[in-house]
């Protein structure tokens, strides 16, 4: 049991002492070793060969904001997975999506979730949207080390704000620069590509089915230029995830829905491969 | 120069049990029921914001009688037992019986050190299993010793009337409605016999529902909710109870 190891089976004194409601701060005080950020790596020539995840889109709409990632993973040029998941909630109101390394990656993703449960429990109240968002750029900072060997971890975060009433985005860098995104925003490889087509398609006044599909062509159109971003693989039946975070909570589309939108989107760009245009003037 | 006088271990325990067992008696007792949806925590608590119950882990649930800092503090230890061992295994590897263990030998340790003040409290960790018979139910009193319940369980200062009196009501796959009136039938009887009103606001009321699609099972019950589970004359009641879970 490895909460007992340092004693005859009573809770170690570093358990009862009043302190942070952190997870993270109470791992980096009892056992540092488990922190992600305090791993070292031997001197490696070169870049590590590990798979990457890709693209991630995120769109707000009134009431809302819809979070979404294709499902490939590349290490080099070769497809390392097809089914990977890149998109996860982070609570009841907020979900990440993390482009980069990927066993890094989900291992932050567990972390971060840890952490805001952890606060929840112990405070008996969540924390802030912005909270929420500045413990992920720590989380971000302390993997900085790694990230200079190419071992890069680049998320982006949404959540409903209770407080205020709409969905909210933040974007960050490897440093772990965090930077609020108004209307929509995209992280990885592909992410040129996908905000070009958001860029072109995006409207203040979306409604969620509208914002689903939009995020869902930016990933087409990401996939079209971008060899590391997958597209709806129809053959296997694996599309892209797509999650919605409103008043209610968090919720992911079932493969059945986010089949119907990836249909749709195949259907009309089997007639126009480009997509849907934006007016000229 | 005087002679230190010479305390029996016997003497010394029994002292201590005494302390311990005075300070727990100073507040207000509290009952977990198993329903035949989950596990409902019941108690009466003027506070809204200082709990005597909450959530330690997913399917495991937390209560307490007696002095509060000391269950606070156990109560955030035993949160960072469980968050702790869940990240370094896995999710499933969290179990209530493992909690119960670190809190038995933690207050034991606690008990009989001579150096430390006993702590004043008596704990209840429960997990709501997949089944009613997968629920598990710990009762932890101030000497570290733990008692395995089923069905319902008291503790406080006045707890053996009022398990006495739940044992003999208590069912099997009661609704929650029927077991949180039962709960509150108990509460509300003074040691002397008579009876008085406990008003909705003074009630603290939390559940361990295996129906909730979420992972993490703990939820409280407040505000309308509670009133209309109150109010609701048994099984009638269950048909909105578990809808409307959120609203915390």
């Amino acid at each position: 049991m490895e909460a007992n190891t340092r004693s005859t089976g009573r809770l170690p004194a570093a358990f009862l002492t009043p302190g942070s409601s952190s997870f993270m701060d109470f791992l980096s005080e009892h056992q540092p070793e488990l922190l992600p950020g305090n791993r070292q790596l031997p001197p490696t020539q070169g870049v590590i060969e590990a798979p990457h995840g890709t693209t991630i889109v995120s769109v707000t709409f009134p009431g809302g904001v819809v979070l979404a990632g294709d499902r490939r993973a590349t290490m080099g040029n070769v497809i390392a997975q097809r089914d990977i998941e890149k998109v996860f909630p982070a609570d009841e109101y907020s979900a990440v999506g993390i482009a980069g390394t990927a066993g890094l990656a989900v291992e932050m993703v567990k972390l971060f979730q840890l952490e805001l449960e952890h606060f929840e429990k112990v405070e008996g109240a969540q924390l802030s949207l912005e909270g929420k968002a500045n413990r992920l750029s720590t989380m971000i900072r302390s993997n900085l080390g790694m990230a200079m060997q190419g071992l890069a971890v680049v998320p982006l975060f949404a959540g409903y704000d209770v407080d205020r009433d709409k969905g909210r985005i933040f974007s960050y860098d490897v440093t772990g620069g965090r930077s609020e995104e108004h209307g929509y925003a995209a992280t990885g490889s592909g992410s040129i590509f996908a905000r070009g087509a958001m860029k072109k398609l995006f409207r203040e006044d979306l409604s969620e089915a509208e914002a689903t599909t939009l995020v869902v062509q930016a990933l087409y159109d990401a996939a079209d230029d971008d060899s590391a971003t997958g597209g709806p693989d129809v053959a296997r039946r694996i599309y892209p995830i797509v999650t919605v975070i409103t008043e209610d909570g968090f919720r992911r589309l079932t493969d059945d829905e986010s089949s119907a939108i990836a249909r749709s989107v195949l259907e009309r760009r089997l007639e126009q491969p480009d997509g849907p245009r934006a007016a000229l003037l | 120069m005087s002679t230190p006088f010479y305390v029996s271990p016997q003497q010394a325990m029994a002292d201590r049990a005494e302390y311990a067992r005075k300070g727990i008696a100073r507040g207000r007792s509290l009952v977990v029921l198993q329903y035949a949806d989950g596990i409902v925590f019941v108690g009466e608590n003027p506070s809204r914001a200082l709990h005597k119950f909450s959530e330690i882990y997913d399917r495991i649930g937390f209560a307490a009688a007696g002095k509060y800092n000391e269950y606070e503090n156990l109560r955030i230890g035993g949160v960072r037992y469980a968050d702790l061992r869940g990240y370094t295994y896995d999710r499933d590897d969290v179990t209530a019986r493992g909690l119960a263990n670190v809190y038995a030998q933690t207050l034991g340790t606690i008990f009989s050190s001579a150096g430390e003040k006993p702590y004043e409290v008596e704990l209840v960790v429960a997990e709501v299993g997949e089944t009613p018979d997968g629920d598990q139910i710990y009762r932890l009193p101030h000497d570290g010793s733990i008692v395995d319940e089923h069905g319902s369980v008291a503790v406080g200062g006045n707890a053996e009337q009022i398990s006495g009196y739940l044992d003999q009501r208590h069912r099997d796959g009661m609704s929650l409605a029927e077991a949180l009136k039962l709960a509150v039938q108990a509460l509300s009887r003074d040691p002397n016999g008579s009876e008085r009103e406990i008003p909705a606001e003074r009630l603290e009321v939390a559940v361990l529902d295996r129906t909730r699609p979420q992972k993490r099972k703990f939820r409280r019950i407040v505000g309308r909710q509670l009133s209309r589970l109150l109010e609701a004359d048994g099984a009638a009641a269950e048909a909105g109870g578990s809808e409307d879970s959120d609203e915390e």
